[in-house]
């Protein structure tokens, strides 16, 4: 039995691999804030959700589209979504309750008894499920949730739990142990087997060996102590093997509970989010992801979620249509809302790509394989050679591992020295780059570089740009439009020494 | 030819009565350390005897070395080493079953411990009649283990001893455990519990899960009563399998072939001396059989080296050495430089001759070694140089000694003699003594600080130990042949400090 809720075909690996780049990824983008939105201080939610947005880049489409109409199903049932994940939470919960030590762990007798015990519960919390399954299945649509409450309903029938019951009962030994055995190694008893009879359960014991003879019986003496441990230690012998085989059923049926919690996690993380999202008036689309070879970026009204959550506020919202463009080179004014774009960019990116919402009222584009971020970073500024160097050896880190259809995000690169240098080797790594067809998005201030591409009229190119108004003051709105040559640092100086900018500047500190 | 011993061609060859002491010019040539670290490990096999009787035969000598030829086969040395194993095994299981107590359980030790004696003549007959054998001694004992292989006394003992074993693994029964009985009998296809719990619970196998199984402790020479009474009941269950089991037990107390038990003894000296040698051989040290003259005096080994001192260095820093004697040359004299070889040198010569003449190969790329009739050695000892007079009258005691035994088919090792004397004293008494020497017409090596010894006459042939000329506190351990003139150390170190004649040209500017 599998949940199935993350794949089609197989389970969510909690401990599979990540992209190599992901601590980058975590930072650039601020990936922290979304998680731990869905989280809601849940470490474990914390936990499924980073694995799940980090590794959603491996997925294909139709993995997408599997999970987003599970999503739909959640944000249409989201109380009855919460009760099965708190099913699987409890019966978790319970078999950790049953005392197993290490003590315990050495007697199969004990083993055994404890299997029983947690099965026990494992049934109630399966019934548990049975119902929720029984009761609610016709308000969902989608094919995860269909294909798992048919499943539930297929196995777990009440003839099953009967046989189930029934064994457990059995299993308890109350008539004795039947073993068979071998005579092994120097006349050792080998191979020892529980068996269970082939006739009806009352005096079946008695009644075998009362028409089968010869049968010989040996009486321990009373006082024989060595001899009642002895016999104990034939008696565990005897049932070692039942009592893995009961022990490993609990953990199956454990791993069951744990996978459908975990697989559910995800999606109880979706809707924490998009609580959060609701109540401060932020839309969420489900996008529409195109296949990794073709080139589509569209969106309409897409916002940085990080700084959306962080705000607890509606912020501005962009639009862009940038289909068939490898390369979008942003540039203008220094707080214009470049950076936020440029994280609404990679986060919608990443959301898409894990099955979920979209930040944004429409957003669509191709799947990358890959998604790289190049920041800037804040080391020290002195050494400039120091931290071209460090630049260009991530950069190179970045090349080894990059594919025709991944994405890289370019945050102010190679300004770390003049602008002439900057712009050389900026655009010598952006023209390899666009003819390998990778899709780039360029945050810049290099305006040679930039402008570079417009001279040459590079036809896959698009061009975003911060505005300005004629005041000086920002929208933090991009509009498509070529490099300016200032990035009105002119502007930013006046503001932070003119008095009357003193307030609005503060308040574009939080948006940077 | 029926086979005797795989050490010895021909029963008087054998050794009449095994020593286990060693010679007594072990210690001097630290052989003692050689022999223990080729035994080690082989304690239960008594090797040490084979390897403190020198042979006098130069056949002799040729049959060990056709059979270290066969064995350097790496297919026929792992069958033989498998064989060993097998034996040890054996042995081991034999002793335990001696000590338990209940009697079908040791009785059935005793079975398996035959098992495993079949197994082990069974499968070096075949793998020996599959081998490519060139040696005689080789050649014999396969004709040996073919006839005994297939005997009439032993392929009845591997019928028995098979069909008791079907007889035994086709025994199957079952226990009913209630309270403080037990009730036995025959097994009688009851289902097996565990499959259909496994089965029951199948739909909900998600993969790897941990193994619960409980280890029990004890192995299957462990059995308490109570598991000592089943088998008593599960017997008279199958009577007459435990009856046969019974007079197997009897019938068969001798089944051990005496020539076969002490081939598996024997055959160790070759196999320990030859895991020995590999260890060498994979640091690229070399080995090989020496050609054995009884009558040319003409010795020579390449790139020799004492076999005691690489077994405590690391194996890439030996250092090797040549040497020959030609025409009449007899006596090695070995001069130079302190702790740069020289007693090592010494040894080496008289491992050397030592391990060819118990038929093994010696350290070198090739050499050509003397079949000598005694070999004597004459270390000084430091600690003894309390008493002067008394310790140069006990030299002189034990030289008098040699020499009246030596015969010129002798070897003699003498290192640093007569250091408890004046330097005059030492030259007078050196020179006595090589002339006494030389008129034996024996092969000598004699490490002395006295230069005059190295070109007294044309019998004697001059070795110096020699250093770096750069660093001359590093010792190259090389030994060359070259005239005793006490220079090359010198120049070293008056190089080192720049003092050489050129040098101080250059320093001492006008």
């Amino acid at each position: 039995m599998k949940a199935f809720l993350m794949f089609r075909d197989h389970d969510f690996d909690l401990k599979g691999k990540l992209p190599s780049n992901e601590q980058a990824l975590t930072q650039d983008l601020e990936l922290n804030t979304v998680f731990n939105s869905m989280a809601l201080g849940d470490e474990f939610l914390f936990e499924v959700a980073r694995r799940a947005v980090l590794s959603g880049l491996e997925n294909d489409l139709s993995t997408i589209l599997y999970r987003q109409d599970i999503l739909r199903d959640c944000l249409k049932n989201p109380s009855i979504v919460r009760d099965i994940y708190n099913v699987a939470v409890e019966a978790i919960g319970s078999e950790k309750k049953v005392y197993f030590g290490y003590y315990f762990s050495k007697y199969p007798s004990s083993i055994l008894s404890r299997s029983i015990e947690v099965l026990q519960i494992f049934v109630v919390m399966l019934k548990k499920l049975k119902n929720i399954a029984d009761r609610h299945a016709g308000k969902f649509e989608s094919e995860g949730f269909t294909t798992l409450f048919t499943m539930l309903k297929k196995e777990l029938s009440n003839e099953y739990f009967a046989i189930v019951e029934n064994h457990l009962r059995e299993l308890k030994l109350r008539d004795g142990v039947l073993i068979s055995a071998e005579l092994g190694e120097g006349n050792k008893g080998t191979n020892y087997i529980l068996r269970k009879s082939q006739e009806e359960r009352q005096s079946w014991i008695e009644r075998i060996f009362a028409k089968k003879p010869p049968v010989y019986t040996f009486k321990l003496h009373p006082r024989d102590e060595n001899g009642a441990r002895a016999l104990s230690e034939l008696r565990d012998r005897g049932i070692n093997l039942v009592a893995n085989a009961l022990a490993q059923s609990t953990d199956h049926i454990l791993s069951f509970f744990s996978m459908l919690r975990m697989e559910l996690a995800f999606y109880v993380g979706c809707l924490n989010l998009h609580v959060q999202l609701t109540e401060i008036g932020e839309p969420v689309s489900f996008p529409v992801p195109v296949a990794n070879r073709e080139r589509k970026h569209s969106l309409e009204g897409l916002y940085d979620v990080c700084l959306a959550l962080t705000m607890k506020q509606k912020i501005v919202g962009n639009d862009m249509n940038a289909d068939s463009n490898n390369l979008v080179i942003i540039t203008g004014a220094n707080q214009g809302g470049k950076s936020t774009f440029l994280r609404g960019i990679g986060l919608s990116q990443l959301m898409m790509q894990c099955g979920m919402f979209a930040p944004a009222e429409s957003f669509s584009s191709n799947i990358c394989d890959c998604l790289f971020t190049h920041y800037k970073r804040e080391e020290d500024v002195t050494m400039k050679s120091g931290k071209l160097d460090e630049e260009l050896s991530r950069m190179s880190d970045i090349v080894d591992k990059i594919t025709p259809n991944s994405m890289i995000l370019f945050n102010e690169s190679f300004a770390a020295t003049n602008e002439r240098e900057g712009s050389e080797i900026a655009r010598q790594i952006v023209s390899a780059l666009l003819e390998k067809r990778l899709k780039l998005f360029f945050v810049t201030h290099l305006y040679e570089f930039a402008h570079g591409f417009v001279d040459k009229k590079t036809e896959n190119a698009f061009f975003l740009r911060a505005e300005r108004q004629a005041d000086g003051g920002r929208t933090f709105k991009l509009v498509e439009g070529e490099p300016l040559q200032t990035s009105y640092g002119e502007d930013l100086y006046n503001m932070i020494f003119d008095d009357k900018g003193t307030e609005a500047c503060s308040q574009r500190n939080n948006v940077e | 030819m029926t086979f005797q011993s795989i050490l010895f061609e021909r029963t008087d060859d054998s050794i009449k009565k095994e020593t286990l002491e060693a010679p007594v010019f072990f210690v001097d040539l630290n052989l003692d350390q050689i022999i223990d670290a080729i035994t080690v490990g082989k304690q239960e096999y008594n090797l040490k005897p084979f390897f403190y009787t020198p042979l006098n035969a130069i056949d002799a000598i040729k049959y060990r070395h056709e059979i270290f030829r066969d064995l350097e086969n790496k297919k026929l040395f792992e069958d033989i080493k498998s064989f060993s194993q097998k034996m040890r095994t054996m042995r081991e299981h034999l002793a335990k079953g001696d000590k338990l107590y209940y009697k079908y359980q040791k009785e059935r030790w005793f079975l398996e411990t035959i098992e495993i004696y079949c197994d082990a003549v069974n499968r070096l007959f075949r793998d020996l009649s599959l081998a490519d054998l060139k040696s005689r001694g080789f050649l014999a004992f396969r004709e040996y283990l073919t006839d005994y292989a297939n005997s009439e006394r032993f392929t009845s003992l591997l019928a028995e001893t098979k069909k008791l074993f079907d007889d035994l693994s086709s025994v199957k029964y079952c226990m009913l455990i209630k309270d403080a009985s037990i009730k036995v009998r025959k097994y009688a296809s009851e289902i097996d519990y565990s499959a259909i719990v496994e089965q029951t619970f199948e739909k909900f196998k998600q993969g790897g899960v941990k193994d619960y199984r409980v280890r029990f402790l004890g192995g299957p020479a462990d059995m308490n009563h109570v598991e000592a009474a089943v088998l008593d009941l599960v017997a008279k269950l199958y009577p007459d399998t435990f009856l046969y089991l019974d007079n197997y037990f009897v019938k068969n107390s001798n089944y051990l072939d005496e020539t076969i038990g002490v081939f598996d003894r024997e055959i160790q000296f070759y196999v320990a001396y030859l895991e020995f040698v590999k260890t060498f051989e994979r640091a690229g040290l070399k080995f090989c059989y020496p050609q054995i003259s009884d009558k040319s005096k003409e010795v020579y080994d390449y790139e020799g080296f004492d076999l005691a001192l690489a077994c405590k260095l690391e194996k890439s820093s030996v250092v090797c050495n040549d040497f020959y004697l030609k025409g009449k040359e007899r006596i090695f004299v070995v001069s130079g430089p302190n702790q740069g070889g020289k007693t090592t040198f010494a040894r080496t010569f008289g491992q050397l001759h030592y391990l060819a003449s118990i038929g093994c190969p010696v350290p070198g790329r090739e050499a050509q070694l003397f079949l000598f009739d005694r070999l004597f050695t004459h270390f000084e000892k430091e600690e003894d140089i309390k008493n002067l007079r008394g310790k140069l009258q006990d030299d002189l005691v034990r030289i008098h000694s040699i020499l009246d035994q030596a015969t010129s088919d002798s070897i003699i090792v003498m290192n640093e003699i007569f250091t408890s004397t004046t330097i005059q004293d030492q030259i007078f008494l050196s020179k006595k003594l090589i002339e006494k020497i030389i008129g034996l017409d024996l092969l000598c090596v004699w490490v002395t600080f006295i230069d005059e010894l190295a070109s007294f006459t044309e019998q004697t042939v001059s070795m110096v130990s020699t250093v770096v000329p750069e660093n001359p506190t590093l010792r190259t351990y090389k030994i060359v042949r070259r005239p005793a003139d006490g220079l090359a150390y010198a120049i070293a170190i008056a190089e080192k400090y720049q003092l050489t004649y050129d040098d101080l040209k250059e320093r001492i500017k006008s």
